[in-house]
């Protein structure tokens, strides 16, 4: 299509330049033919163009290839003055270390990262101490092992992807350290995601060892559905129940994809109101300075008419 | 150059005083620019951050913490 109308634009362009040769020469029926061609050479290369365009924005509502689209859930720490709620966050840690952490790792999340959000640091200490950290080298070059401390990392459940994808099918369980950020629909998708398994409507077949879940692209998704009511005990009393523990754990991914969120919002709220101030000020300011030249008269005085 | 005032309204005393005390010497006028500068952010960050923590209140560790420390 688009040789085509590029051979025909061709033509239509020589035909002009030769009609131009003879258009001082010729009469005025030469030019009219002239313009006559070059608005059908437009027109040609705009219809062409239009049905590019359109041919290449596909409107595409395919659930079963790109996942259903997650509903916009009225998630509280996303108001503008809002922060996280921090008793979620810790309630969410729990839930990603009695559940998650099996599979999935937390790369970019250190132990000291939790204190003053979830955990006082003596929890936090007390917490690292239970995993063991590969250390070294030491005075004579070996690597020892040597109990966690607050700047150790989150503890890896893999040693590396191949052991992760060995253990899970060939399915590689990804990080969640960005993971709501890195997904389309963010905290949505991931709610959506926990809380959205379910049997396979008729027709869908789903292989062995695959999950149905509508909202992951695709249907099928190789994490088997892991919260159940009550997989977890709340420490503060709150009932452990599958969309409780789906919310808390986003929560704690939220924050994990997001730590500076709290401290960004109170920033973007001083700044605000300073901003208003001092534009307040500098509307009064520019009022003041001009305001005399602003009510300024001019007047025109006629000189009186000279007696002759 | 103190401020001449070209009739005795109130708000021209105003500004006589305050040129006199302020603005006259450039010691005390680059103080008062420094001590009110400290004193205008304190007072701002002091308001907005109890504003802050009014809008979350219970949400914010502080708000949780006295739960998990054992003194």
């Amino acid at each position: 299509m688009f040789r085509l109308s590029a051979q025909s634009t061709r033509k239509a362009v020589q035909r002009l330049a030769v009609q131009a040769r003879y258009q001082s020469t010729n009469s005025a029926a030469a030019s009219s033919m002239n313009a006559k061609n070059a608005s059908v050479a437009v027109a040609g290369v705009a219809t062409v163009g239009a049905l590019a365009y359109l041919s290449m924005e596909s409107v595409d509502a395919n659930m079963a290839a790109d996942g259903l689209h997650a509903p916009a859930y009225p998630w509280e720490h996303k108001k503008n003055l809002t922060t996280f709620d921090h008793a979620a966050i810790r309630r969410g840690y729990q839930v990603y270390k009695e559940v998650c952490a099996a599979c999935h790792s937390l790369d970019r999340i250190a132990w000291r990262n939790l204190i003053g959000v979830s955990h006082t640091e003596d929890e936090v200490k007390a917490m690292a101490e239970e995993h063991e950290y590969t250390d070294g080298p030491n005075d004579v070059g070996d690597m020892f092992q040597r109990p966690g401390k607050p700047s150790d990392y989150m503890p890896n459940p893999y040693a590396n992807e191949e052991q992760a994808r060995a253990g899970n099918a060939g399915a590689y369980p990804p990080d969640l350290s960005l993971m709501i950020k890195a997904r389309h629909g963010g905290a949505d998708y991931v709610f959506s995601l926990l809380t959205g398994y379910q049997d396979p409507p008729a027709g869908v077949e789903i292989r062995e060892g695959l999950n149905f879940n509508p909202y992951f692209p695709g249907g099928a998704i190789g994490m088997a559905r892991v919260l159940y009511d009550g997989v977890v005990e709340y420490e503060d009393g709150t009932p452990a129940t599958t969309s409780q523990m789906a919310k808390d754990v986003t929560i704690f991914l939220s924050w994990a994809a997001e730590p500076e969120m709290d401290d960004r919002k109170k920033m973007g709220m001083k700044a605000l109101t300073l901003l208003v101030v001092l534009t307040g000020l500098s509307v009064y300011l520019k009022r003041h300075k001009w305001a005399a030249i602003k009510t300024r008269k001019i007047l025109y005085n006629p000189p009186a008419p000279r007696k002759h | 150059m103190p401020v001449k005032s070209s009739n005795g309204s109130l708000a021209n005393k105003f500004a006589r005083v305050g040129y006199n005390a302020i603005v006259k010497r450039n010691s005390i006028f680059l103080t008062t620019i420094f001590v009110s500068a400290f004193a205008a952010e304190m007072a701002f960050d002091t308001v907005s951050d109890r504003i802050w923590d009014n809008i979350n209140k219970g949400r914010q560790w502080k708000d949780i913490s006295a739960k998990y420390t054992t003194e």
